[in-house]
């Protein structure tokens, strides 16, 4: 069970979270401009690295918030991505 | 009894002065406090202690811990368990045990007939054997010959099982000469440390071992680092407990037994760890050669703990067998101690002289460049076949104990559950603690360091390390002094057959043989987790804590390779076997995952009802058998009802999120097709919500409060998901958004009235709001007062009869349900059951998640292009509903069917195959009921290009059969929805 650092709440244990998934970039503000093959790609392909990968966790049993945080895949090694503002990625 | 005479020197573990009574397979016997049931029955004279897993041959007792493979115990009277290592098994007075896997008794068992046909029993025969017709025709008559224990049958006391969480900077593991140390250093650093330790005293290996701490016996060096560790008042100590999972982020598991108060049975300890020292000390491995597993076959290890610790000689005369220097000390306790040492055989041609010099001086002859190789005698071990190396000369020594000695393993399981890396050392011919890849520090014999010396100061610098990495200055801490023999080995892995056909054991509980392991070999199952897989090497409880290494060196021997290169198996917690009471604790059943109930709940349940788990682990009625009422009367009558009169609903569960802000139809828009900026105000409207692949994610209908404020219903499955992905939608990407989701399921409570009668009805109720179908029309709410209560009336339908659904706040929900109950009477109010309104819905053709909404349907799949907005720029799944029209491939789409015989019931995901050929479906029945409305089965299915063939029969395969159906349009009921309207 990971340790998950809340932005709010501070560290805090890994079964008060739902995980979100990998996040590359946000979702594209018009689709329509997109090829099929990259909104295809956008949809299905995500990424899986052996390594750094950021990912949005939801606070769900705790103070309801999403965020942000890098999870290195092999150590687990996580890294806050918050500024303690508006918790965007950077 | 044979116990060893210490004169006037004390036992430090084991009290003289009380004698416990037990019992083992059935007969009376006595022991000491302070014993195991492993050294009594061996102080009883007892050897022969059990039946092996698969042959059924006769096994003792070969260890002295956790790493015992040959016999396991049940326990009963009481405290029930099974599987217990004989050697784990502390003694107690009435304690009552039995050996498994044997019967009657390992003396005479009746299973020992399979040593009769054990050569035909190879790895992979069982397998290979009962491949035909059906292996799982004959697996529980298998399963029962080759077993283990039983499962006890008394009933779970859940209350005796705790678990709890703790955090610290420090986690030492093993309470050994290297874990102390580290706790001592740690703690005087300041760090809040835990201790550790599985055995049910402090200090490891020193109670086997006899070392001199100090120049003073090692129990009263042990006395003292207990006053000091006391004295940090930092360290806490767990004794008879044990780490048994190593997870990410240092997450420990810990499980201790027999923990203060009495009433706690066992309680599980959840640590979370800034910091872990691994001093889990060393497990030894036996040697391997045929007939190693008679009873009076022992590790060396084990045979010096008994000595040492309990007193207990487990033998009168003894052969060592070695290939490394630790067990030549082993040979000089046992001598000490009263054991006749018969021989010292060491496959190394070369000995240190000082070892040598010691053996000469104590009597003891000395065979170098020698094997073992064979134990002679049947129940016992009578003598030993020893060969040297060189010429093969044979000689026979008479015994009845041999202690074997192959080196020391370090106990990596936990180093390696925390992912950190191993090596192969060839100097030590073991797998050590590589690089690390959490917060972990292996310390002391698990890292390697097998020399007391040596483990002391490894414990001490790993406790330091692991206190300044936590932020803590290190303050200095003695070492106490010590002798630090050298450990020197010849890594030797199996002693040649000589071509015998004699059985050579690598796992001694699995049964797994060194020709078992050839076998893998030749048969292309070489690699080290094929080959676990093909033998069972290295399963079952021990999970080959003993035999795991000299299985790796074999198979590397075999593929002429280094046992680096082969490798370990994959280490997976538990460490040792874990009681399920133990990882349950306080929260057995429902406790874990409580259900949510709906305020009328007890209702239900008084009349009858039988209660269904509904999505998010609500519980609702099913339905409500009367007396002799099977369920599929009961199911008629209530959907009965509701087609002729009326019924009532219990729809508390729907989920139902309050939507507030400016930008509340921005979000409407986004994540529904349709369109929703001429929503009238009172109006509802029907939505689909798609995910960005274009599937639909759920439907529901939303209701338009005021121009900024929204009541939005979903599916009762699928709420939980949708409230997730409107915060995550909100949070993440539009948090420039000015609109706000309140989950409100649990705040309202929602009984249904359906039926013709519906309107007459309600208007005895009691309410305040004009039911006039002119004033309140169908997908349009009303405030007001139903039943002297606060409510919010909608006119919608999933019965696809007149409707009106009451909300009320939660507290009045049992309130107004008995109100329209009572008023009721007069019309025959039947409360109906899910199972009821799913055979409303299906006549009716809506849609339900998880029957036709199932992931891969899309809004024209199922007849519901109409609510595809073609005016918006952008909603989730837009952009991928478009390209996958665009594409045109053949569909599956949502039809009826009739079949052939009216009264067939098809099972739900029954697949239609061409022609009910046995090939690849081309749709399937996503619901089938007994239709009330037209007295006969309807169906609704997804089918390929179904619109197109309407009027058509299809093929449906019912496991062997294949049902014929009419392909109709998905609705059987009232097809222009006036009843609804009404």
């Amino acid at each position: 069970m990971l340790t998950i650092p809340c932005p709010w709440c501070g560290d805090r244990h890994e079964s008060e979270f739902f995980c979100g998934g990998a996040y590359e970039k946000a979702r594209p503000a018009r689709p329509e401009t997109l090829s099929d093959e990259a909104w295809v790609d956008y949809v299905t392909v995500s990424p899986n690295p052996a390594g750094p990968l950021v990912e949005r966790w939801w606070h769900q049993r705790g103070c309801g918030l999403w965020f942000f945080l890098e999870r290195d895949t092999l150590t687990h090694d996580i890294r806050p991505l918050f500024d303690g503002e508006d918790h965007e990625p950077r | 009894m044979s116990r060893v005479d210490r004169g006037s020197a004390p036992d430090a573990l084991i009290d003289r002065d009380s004698p416990l009574r037990f019992t083992f397979n059935g007969r009376t016997y006595t022991g000491y406090r302070g014993d195991t049931l492993a050294s009594a029955l061996l102080a009883n004279g007892i050897s022969l202690t059990g039946r092996s897993f698969k042959y059924h041959r006769p096994r003792g007792i070969q260890g002295a811990g956790y790493e015992e493979p040959a016999t396991l115990v049940q326990l009963s009277g009481g405290e029930d368990a099974t599987n217990w290592p004989v050697t784990r098994v502390p003694l107690s007075a009435g304690l009552a045990a039995s050996s498994v896997n044997c019967w009657p008794s390992p003396d005479f068992d009746v299973g020992a007939i399979a040593q009769v046909f054990s050569r035909l029993l190879p790895a992979g025969f069982y397998y290979k054997t009962f491949m035909w017709p059906n292996w799982h025709l004959f697996e529980p008559a298998i399963r029962r010959a080759a077993g283990l224990g039983r499962a006890p049958t008394s009933e779970p006391d859940h209350l005796r099982y705790e678990t709890r969480f703790h955090h610290c900077d420090v986690l030492v593991i093993g309470a050994g000469p290297a874990g102390l140390m580290a706790a001592l250093a740690a703690g005087r650093s300041g760090a809040r440390v835990l201790l550790v330790d599985d055995d049910t005293a402090i200090g490891g290996r020193l109670h086997a071992d006899g070392d001199l701490v100090d120049g003073r016996p090692a129990s009263d060096w042990l006395k003292d680092i207990a006053a000091a560790l006391e004295a940090t008042g930092t360290v806490r100590c767990l004794s008879d407990a044990t780490a048994w999972a190593h997870h990410e982020h240092n997450f420990v598991m810990v499980t201790e037994r027999g923990p203060c108060p009495a009433h706690v049975f066992q309680r599980t300890w959840r640590v979370r760890a800034r910091q872990v020292v691994i001093a889990t000390g060393a497990i030894e491995r036996p040697m391997v050669f045929a007939n190693n597993d008679r009873p009076g076959v022992m590790l060396a290890s084990a045979a010096c703990c008994y000595v040492n610790r309990y007193a207990v000689r487990p033998g009168k005369s003894t052969v060592v067998f070695t290939n490394n220097d630790s067990a030549w000390h082993a040979a000089f306790d046992l001598h000490a101690a009263g054991i006749a040492v018969r021989g010292l055989v060491d496959v190394r041609p070369q000995i240190p002289a000082s070892l040598l010099k010691r053996a000469s001086s104590a009597g003891i002859v000395v065979h170098t460049g020698a094997v073992v190789q064979e134990a002679l005698g049947g129940r016992h071990l009578r003598a030993v076949r020893i060969a040297s190396r060189g010429d093969g000369r044979k000689t026979t020594i008479d015994c009845d104990l041999l202690c074997t000695s192959g080196g020391w393993n370090p106990t990596v399981h936990l180093y390696s559950q925390s992912r950190g890396r191993l090596r192969y050392d060839p100097n030590l011919a073991a797998f050590v603690p590589g690089e690390a890849r959490q917060g972990t520090i292996p310390a002391g014999s698990a890292n390697g360091a097998f020399g007391l010396g040596s483990c002391l100061a490894e414990g001490r610098d790993a406790g330091h390390a692991a206190a300044e990495r936590c932020g803590f200055a290190p303050a200095a801490t003695d070492l106490p002094v010590v002798s630090d023999p050298a450990y020197r080995i010849e890594a030797y892995w199996g002693v040649e057959s000589f071509g015998s056909v004699k059985k050579a054991f690598v796992d001694i509980q699995n049964d797994v043989t060194v020709s078992d392991l050839e076998l893998a070999v030749r048969e292309g199952f070489g690699a080290v987790e094929h080959a676990k897989r093909y033998t069972t090497a290295g399963m079952g409880v021990d999970q080959g804590k003993t035999g795991n290494v000299n299985a790796i060196g074999l198979l590397a021997a075999l593929n002429g390779d280094d046992p680096g290169a082969v490798g370990t198996t994959t280490f997976r917690p538990p460490y040792v076997p874990v009681e399920f009471g133990a990882v349950a604790g306080h929260r057995p059943g429902s406790l874990l995952l409580p259900y949510r109930h709906t305020p009328m709940t007890r209702w239900h349940k008084e009349r009858g009802a039988v209660m269904y788990e509904a999505g998010a682990r609500w519980r609702r009625p099913g339905f409500y058998p009367r007396a002799g009422e099977t369920m599929e009367q009961a199911v008629t009558r209530e959907a009965a009802a509701v087609r002729n009169g009326l019924g009532i609903y219990d729809g508390s569960p729907l989920g139902k999120f309050d939507i507030r802000g400016p930008d509340a139809v921005k979000l409407l828009d986004f994540v529904y097709t349709n369109d929703w900026d001429d929503l009238g105000p009172d109006r509802g409207r029907y939505g689909i919500m798609l995910s960005d692949d274009g599937l639909i994610l759920d439907d529901g209908v939303t209701f338009k409060l005021a121009d900024d404020h929204y009541l939005m219903t979903t599916s009762t499955a699928n709420a939980d998901m949708v409230y997730r992905m409107l915060e995550g939608l909100l949070q993440t990407d539009r948090p420039d958004w000015r609109v706000a989701v309140t989950p409100v399921t649990e705040h309202w409570a929602n009984a249904t009235v359906c039926g013709p009668t519906a309107r007459e009805f309600m208007r005895t109720v009691g309410t305040d709001i004009d039911l006039d179908g002119d004033d309140f029309p169908f997908m349009s709410m009303r405030v007001g007062r139903v039943a002297n209560l606060p409510a919010r009336m909608f006119r919608v339908s999933y019965t696809g009869e007149l409707s009106f659904e009451i909300n009320v706040p939660a507290g009045g929900g049992l309130q107004l349900w008995e109100s329209l109950i009572e008023a009721g009477q007069a019309f025959s109010i039947t409360p109906i059951g899910s199972e009821a309104n799913h055979l409303l819905r299906v006549e009716k053709g809506f849609l339900s998640p998880g029957h036709e909404v199932d992931g891969t349907a899309d809004p024209y799949d199922l007849g519901l292009g109409w609510i595809v907005s073609g005016n918006k720029p952008d909603f989730i799944g837009k952009r991928a509903l478009e390209i996958r029209r665009a594409s045109g491939g053949p569909r599956r789409e949502l039809v009826g069917l009739l079949t052939a015989d009216p009264h067939e019931i098809v099972p739900e995901g029954s697949p239609i195959t061409p022609d009910g050929r046995k090939e690849a479906s081309e749709g399937f029945v996503s619901a089938c009921v007994m239709s009330v409305a037209r007295g006969r089965s309807v169906a609704l299915a997804l089918l390929r290009d179904g619109r197109a063939r309407i009027g058509q029969t299809v093929s449906i395969r019912v496991k062997k059969d294949v049902v014929r159906a009419a392909v109709t349009k998905p609705v059987f009921y009232d097809p222009a929805g006036e009843r609804l309207r009404s």
